[in-house]
């Protein structure tokens, strides 16, 4: 699998990283390399093989729908690169 | 006095307990030790003195007092993937920068109930992603090991500790605490003790919360310790391990007396030996100590079979789409807006990308853009449904080697530590580091990794059995009889000391 310059420009740009010219290029060698790798998984036959979600069965258990935890908003703000009177600064997301 | 820091977990429990020294004369001890010989090694990125201090006077009173918990007063590392509640903490990545928690980690938590002193947080690959603790964004930890040359003298080659829990595997060869947290999702406690001689078990997925823990891959992350023995690694787990009710991936179980069982031998205990694991490659020092392993077993009293695991070879590739598509999901959390560092951009979505570019180091850019784009529309099903439905296949390999076997063994590693630089410019080169471990992640399974002798260069090689689902006593019991057969392994120079 190749990967040219365009698909590495494409997920960058989903996953949100800014990459260089420098990095495009390079990027592009070790993605298509380790994407060539996994492919080997292509020679195993999982027609009927149901996915793996867990490792051993077990029900999820339920608790009381009821309010644990709240009145923290200092707490929950503390780390913020910027915050205002326990809310979130953010750039401006709506013209 | 003796010194202290050279005990083991068990042995200084034992001399707290019959009040040979205080848990403040012990804390002290680590603490000096810290203080002469982090520097060299890196292990540390954050050593919390008096935070320590204050929970050995603690225990010191509950001692007095007759009221010691299990791990009363006992210096402990703690890996800086686990939160802490109010200390810093990073993932050893730059996208955290001072971050501090406002809760503690469940398996922290137990340890700290259970009357644990931690020391300081430990340095680890970025986010768990480095198999070198080559990728930390506090730099290299440094192996208290050093190869020894054809002229019997240490070489300067600063090896690699293992990763991603490297400061853990480093911090308790080096004596700089007595036992250490860590986290493993592809091998990253069980390589990091092979490579520095030290015990690590990753137990089964599920037997510990995550809750408190930075996530990397959450189907296949699972929190373990890493010892100077075996025993201590049963203390250990005892305390780590439990259902939480804010993970909902750990199981209600009880956790049993890991201690209790470690005497009680392999006498009629089915081993498995798998046939994949005799990679093309494997080194003959590799292969004379996994034949040593079998014959231990053997003159113990476990009955040998040879068994297959067809599908070994695909754990690895299956395991790098799925490791990375649930990373690029678990750390799309890191956007600048809520903690952690912000770059500005002229608009949100130049301030996100500049953000992550900048906070993220290479590696963890590499497996976030492998996971996004085995994410993107249209390849979902070509790759992590496959991958998953491969990870079904390497289960039912390991179902149906239990109704031959009861354990399995084999070698932790494909080779001893590497330098630094050495595999650092080549991905693939440095993801093989895991092709023995990695298969019990995708299983679920529990792993251990004991010592079990020195390669021709001096440097220590590891030994690992893989158990069946939520059955770590058998992985301790035949643990324990390899300790015994092959010694414990202590770094023979303590070079890293200053003054």
């Amino acid at each position: 699998m190749q990967v040219d310059e365009a698909t590495v420009r494409r997920i960058a740009r989903l996953a949100r990283i800014r990459i260089s010219d420098e990095e495009a290029q390079s990027l592009q060698g070790e993605l298509s390399g380790i994407l060539d790798w996994v492919a080997q998984l292509d020679d195993v036959d999982t027609v009927s093989v149901e996915p793996m979600t867990r490792v051993a069965a077990h029900a999820l258990t339920m608790r009381e729908d009821v309010i644990t935890d709240g009145n923290i908003a200092g707490i929950v703000t503390a780390n913020a690169p910027l915050s205002e009177d326990h809310f979130f600064v953010v750039p401006k997301v709506v013209e | 006095m003796t010194d202290l820091t050279k005990l083991t977990l068990s042995q200084a429990r034992d001399g707290l307990v019959a009040k040979k020294f205080s848990a403040r004369e012990l804390t002290d001890s680590f603490l000096t030790a810290i203080d002469k010989g982090n520097a060299a090694l890196n292990a540390y990125v954050l050593p919390t003195p008096e935070h320590a201090r204050a929970q050995a006077d603690e225990s010191d009173k509950r001692l007095k007092s007759g009221n010691a918990r299990p791990l009363e007063g006992l210096p402990l590392g703690n890996k800086d993937l686990f939160c802490t509640n109010g200390i810093r903490t990073t993932a050893c990545s730059k996208i955290l920068g001072n971050f501090v928690p406002a809760y503690e980690s469940t398996v922290g938590q137990n340890l700290w109930n259970a009357g644990g002193v931690m020391l300081g947080k430990l340095n680890n690959d970025e986010f768990a992603m480095g198999s070198s603790n080559e990728t930390s964004a506090f730099g290299n930890v440094v192996s208290p090991w050093r190869r020894i040359g054809k002229n019997g003298k240490p070489s300067t080659d600063k090896l690699v500790p293992g990763g991603s829990s490297g400061g853990s595997s480093a911090a308790v060869a080096a004596d700089l605490c007595l036992a250490a947290t860590a986290t493993d999702t592809g091998g990253s406690i069980r390589q990091p003790a092979a490579l520095t001689g030290t015990v690590g078990i990753k137990p089964t997925y599920g037997r510990c919360s995550r809750w408190g823990i930075v996530a990397f891959a959450s189907s296949l992350d699972q929190a373990g310790p890493i010892t100077k023995t075996v025993r201590d690694a049963a203390m250990m787990l005892k305390v780590m391990a439990g259902h939480d009710a804010k993970d909902s991936t750990s199981v209600d179980m009880p956790v049993p007396d890991y201690e209790a069982v470690l005497g009680k031998g392999v006498k009629g205990l089915r081993v498995g030996v798998p046939n994949e694991y005799r990679v093309d490659g494997m080194s003959a020092e590799v292969q004379k100590l996994w034949d040593d392993g079998i014959a231990w077993l053997k003159a113990a009293g476990a009955t040998i079979h040879d068994i297959s695991l067809p599908h070994t070879k695909y754990a690895l590739p299956a395991y790098y789409i799925v490791a990375p598509a649930e990373a690029s999901s678990n750390l799309a959390r890191y956007d600048g807006m809520r903690y952690g560092l912000r770059v500005n951009g002229s608009n949100l979505t130049e301030t996100y990308e500049q953000t992550r570019a900048e906070g993220f180091g290479k590696e963890v850019r590499r497996r976030i853009l492998i996971g996004t784009y085995v994410l993107s529309a249209g390849y979902y099903d070509a790759y992590y449904l496959k991958a998953q439905k491969v990870r079904t296949l390497i289960k039912r390999d390991f179902d149906d080697a239990w109704n031959t076997v009861d354990v399995m063994l084999t070698p932790t590693t494909p080779s001893p530590a590497f330098a630094a630089g050495e595999k650092s410019g080549d991905p693939l080169a440095m993801y093989l580091e895991d092709i023995f471990t990695v298969t019990v992640n995708m299983a679920g399974l529990p792993g251990i990794s004991v010592p079990a002798g020195l390669s021709s260069q001096g440097t220590p090689l590891g030994l690992q059995l893989i158990g069946k689902p939520f059955d770590e006593e058998t992985l301790f019991r035949t643990a324990q009889v390899i300790e015994d057969a092959a010694g414990r392994f202590a770094v023979p120079d303590r070079w890293w000391i200053k003054g």
